[in-house]
C-alpha cells in the first residue's frame, strides 16, 4: 500500500477514535498537536489501527513511535512483510 | 453490543436528564478506560454515573483511612477491582506454608474491606471476582495440590460467593464467567497491559462495563419480570396449525433439541420467579394442544401466567398481557423468531426488550444467555410462587366481569390481611418490595436487607407489613409502610404496594391500620409526601384521595389530622 493511502486511512481512524472531524494528520504530527491524543487514547488508536490493517505492534515498537509519519512507515513495513 | 469506541460517543451526550448515581471505582491497575466504559454504558441504561475514580492502586488507603476522599464522596456504589495479575505477584512472594492459606487470608482481607466501608457508609460494594490465570507451574497437577495458584484462586472465588451470601451490601460481578465465555486472549491485550497497566482489552471493556452496570442497576430496581413467548418456531419447531401435533419439532424430532433446551431454561426462569406469558398467532385450542398433550413439552399450561393465542396483532396482545400483569413494559422481554413481529412490537412498544434472536434455533439459548437479561439483586423463596398468583389474578378478572358492581365483587372475595411490624422473618421480602415496586410507591426509597435491619431495630420508626389473601389464593406480603416519628406526628417515610393488589381497597385498609396505631401511640397528625418519578404517576393523588389536606407552601406534602379521621370503608378484614 502507498504511504499516502496509509496516512489517509490512519487519519480516518484518528477521526473516529478521537471523535473529532477536524483532524488533519501530517507526517510530522505528534501527540501534542492533537487535543484529544493523550496516553489513554493513544492505546485506543494503536488497537484500532492494528485491527484495521490486521497487523500487530510489539510493546517496544509502540514506545518507540516518534510521529505519525513514523507510525505509517511501521504499518507499511508490517504490511509489506 | 456496542464497541468501546461507539460507547465513547456517549460522552458528548446530555446526561443531565438521567438518574444520577454516585459511584466510586477503586482498582489496583489503571482503571481510566474502565471508568469511561461504565460512564458511557450508563447512558445506554438511562443512568448518569457520577464517578469518583481513586488514584492508581489506592484500594487500601481509600478504604482503611476513614478520612479519605472515598468517605467524603459518600457513593451509593463502590466498585472494587483487584486484578488476578497482582494477586499472582503477591502469591509468588510467599513460602509454601503461606501459600496453603492464601485464599483464607485474602477472604479475610476482603471481609475487612467490607466492614471498614460498612462502618461508615451505606454504600453497596460491587467486587469483581478473579479471572483465572494458568501459570503452568504445575500443569494439570495444579488441581492436585493446594499450593498451586489456580487452587487458591478458585477457592477465593468460591469463598467470595459464600461471603456475598452473608453480607447484604456486597455483590459480585462474575469476571471469571465472562473470561470463560470470551477467552483470556480476548479479555487481555498483553502488550497494552505491559505498557500501561490497563488489564482489559478495548474489546472487553463493554462486556465488563455492561456486567457492572447490570449488577448496579438491578439493585436500583432495573430488572426484568416477565418473558412473553411466541410459540411456532420459537417454543417449538414448525407450525402447530399446519403441521399438527405429531409433526412439531420438540424433543428428539428434527431440530427439537434446541427448543427443548430453550424450554428447560424458561422453566428454570419461571421457578426463579420470572413470569412466563404466551403471545401466539394461532387458534387458542390449537396453541394449547401441545401443552396438554405433547409428551416432550417441558413447559406445561401451569407454567404460563397469561396465555394469549388469537389473530390480533402482537402489540395489542402484549398490551393486554401487560394490563393483566400490571408491570412496566420495560420489565418485559418478548421472544419471537419472526423479524417482522419483533420490529412491529419494537415500533409500538419501545420500552419492551426484544432480543434479536439468531436465525438458527440451535443458537437461541446461547445467544439469550449472553444478554444477561435476568440480573437481579434479591431472591426469596416467595419468588417462585409468582406465576400461580398471576393465574389466580386471571381467574379473579373473569369473576369480576360477572359481578354487577365492584363493591359486590370485592365483598365476595373474602379478603383477609395479616398485619405485622417488619420483623426478621418478613424483612427480606419487605426490602425486596422497596427495590421492585415502582408504580405504587410514594417516595421510591430503596432499602437493602441491612437497611431494613436498621429500621426495624430503631425506635424512630413504626413499621407495618401487610399480606393479602382471598377466595382465589394468597398474594403473600404485598404492602409496607414505614412511619418516622417526628415531634408533632408521624411522617410517611415509605408507603408502597405491589400492583398485583390494585383496586382491592387495600390503601383504605392500610390507612385505617396506621391511623389506629398513630392514635394509640398519641400522635396527632400523619404527614405524607409524594416524590414524583417517571413511573409512580398512579399515586400522584394518593393522599388527596384518602382525605389528606395539602400542607400549605409545600407542593407534594399532605397532612391528616388523626383526631378527625373516620375509618374508610373496606372489604378487607384483619386475619385472626
Amino acid at each position: 500500500m502507498e504511504k499516502a493511502e496509509i496516512l489517509k486511512q490512519v487519519n480516518k481512524i484518528f477521526i473516529d477514535v478521537l471523535d473529532n472531524e477536524g483532524i488533519v494528520l501530517k507526517d510530522e504530527t505528534v501527540a501534542k498537536d492533537v487535543e484529544e491524543w493523550d496516553s489513554l487514547t493513544h492505546i485506543q488508536l494503536i488497537v484500532a489501527s492494528e485491527k484495521h490493517f490486521k497487523i500487530k505492534f510489539t510493546s517496544s515498537e509502540i514506545q518507540g513511535l516518534r510521529n505519525v509519519g513514523h507510525f505509517c512507515d511501521e504499518i507499511q513495513r508490517k504490511l509489506g512483510r | 453490543m456496542k464497541t468501546f469506541n461507539e460507547l465513547k460517543k456517549n460522552l458528548k451526550k446530555d446526561f443531565s436528564k438521567l438518574k444520577t448515581v454516585k459511584l466510586a471505582v477503586l482498582g489496583d491497575s489503571a482503571t481510566q478506560l474502565l471508568v469511561q466504559a461504565i460512564k458511557c454504558y450508563g447512558y445506554e441504561t438511562g443512568h448518569n454515573f457520577d464517578i469518583y475514580e481513586a488514584d492508581y492502586a489506592q484500594i487500601e488507603r481509600q478504604i482503611f483511612d476513614s478520612s479519605s476522599e472515598l468517605y467524603r464522596f459518600n457513593p451509593e456504589f463502590i466498585i472494587v477491582f483487584h486484578s488476578s495479575q497482582k494477586l499472582l505477584k503477591n502469591f509468588y512472594k510467599l513460602d509454601n506454608s503461606e501459600k496453603a492459606v492464601f485464599a483464607e487470608k485474602h477472604i479475610n482481607y476482603i471481609s475487612n474491606l467490607y466492614h471498614a466501608v460498612a462502618s461508615q457508609l451505606k454504600s453497596k460494594i460491587i467486587l469483581f471476582n478473579y479471572s483465572e490465570i494458568n501459570d503452568s507451574i504445575f500443569g494439570n497437577y495444579a488441581n492436585k495440590t493446594n499450593l498451586s495458584f489456580i487452587y487458591q484462586l478458585r477457592r477465593i472465588n468460591l469463598e467470595l460467593m459464600n461471603l456475598a451470601q452473608q453480607l447484604n451490601n456486597f455483590f459480585i460481578v462474575d469476571l471469571c464467567l465472562q473470561q470463560s465465555h470470551y477467552g483470556t486472549e480476548f479479555m487481555i491485550d498483553h502488550k497494552v497491559f505491559m505498557s500501561t497497566d490497563i488489564i482489559f482489552s478495548i474489546d472487553f471493556l463493554p462486556v465488563i462495563a455492561k456486567n457492572a452496570v447490570d449488577a448496579i442497576t438491578a439493585t436500583l430496581g432495573n430488572i426484568k419480570k416477565c418473558v412473553i413467548l411466541d410459540l411456532d418456531n420459537t417454543a417449538w419447531g414448525g407450525l402447530i396449525g399446519d403441521d399438527g401435533i405429531e409433526n412439531i419439532q420438540i424433543g428428539d424430532l428434527g431440530a427439537g433439541k434446541a427448543f427443548t433446551e430453550l424450554q428447560l431454561w424458561l422453566k428454570q426462569l419461571k421457578q426463579r420467579g420470572i413470569i412466563l406469558a404466551v403471545c401466539s398467532k394461532n387458534d387458542e385450542d390449537a396453541a394449547k394442544e401441545p401443552f396438554h398433550k405433547h409428551p416432550d413439552m417441558v413447559l406445561t399450561i401451569d407454567d404460563i401466567a397469561v396465555f394469549v393465542a388469537n389473530w390480533e396483532d402482537k402489540p395489542a396482545n402484549i398490551r393486554y398481557i401487560q394490563s393483566v400483569l400490571n408491570i412496566g413494559f420495560d420489565s418485559m422481554v418478548f421472544l419471537d423468531d419472526s423479524p417482522f413481529e419483533r420490529n412491529m412490537v419494537r415500533a409500538h412498544i419501545p420500552d419492551i426488550t426484544v432480543p434479536e434472536l439468531p436465525e438458527d434455533p440451535a443458537e437461541y439459548l446461547s445467544y439469550l444467555r449472553t444478554l444477561n437479561l435476568f440480573e437481579t439483586a434479591s431472591f426469596t423463596g416467595e419468588d417462585g410462587q409468582r406465576t400461580r398468583q398471576y393465574q389466580q389474578e386471571a381467574q379473579r378478572a373473569v369473576v369480576q366481569m360477572r359481578c354487577a358492581s365492584e363493591d359486590d365483587f370485592l365483598a365476595g372475595l373474602n379478603m383477609y390481611s395479616d398485619v405485622s411490624p417488619v420483623d426478621k422473618f418478613n424483612s427480606p421480602r419487605v426490602a425486596q418490595l422497596t427495590q421492585r415496586s415502582n408504580q405504587f410507591n410514594l417516595r421510591t426509597i430503596r432499602y437493602t436487607d441491612e437497611d431494613m435491619q436498621h429500621i426495624r431495630g430503631s425506635d424512630q420508626f413504626l413499621t407495618f407489613a401487610f399480606t393479602l389473601e382471598d377466595t382465589f389464593g394468597d398474594y403473600g406480603l404485598i404492602s409496607a409502610v414505614f412511619l418516622k416519628k417526628r415531634a408533632q406526628g408521624l411522617f410517611v417515610d415509605t408507603w408502597l404496594m405491589s400492583c398485583r393488589v390494585l383496586k382491592r381497597g387495600m390503601e383504605s385498609f392500610v390507612l385505617n391500620t396506621i391511623v389506629e396505631s398513630a392514635r394509640r401511640n398519641g400522635y396527632e397528625e400523619i404527614v405524607g409526601e409524594y416524590i414524583p418519578t417517571l413511573k409512580n404517576g398512579m399515586v400522584k393523588d394518593h393522599y388527596k384521595n384518602l382525605g389528606f389536606k395539602k400542607v400549605e407552601g409545600k407542593d407534594n406534602e399532605w397532612c391528616l389530622a388523626v383526631g378527625e379521621y373516620k375509618n374508610l370503608k373496606t372489604h378487607i378484614s384483619v386475619k385472626a
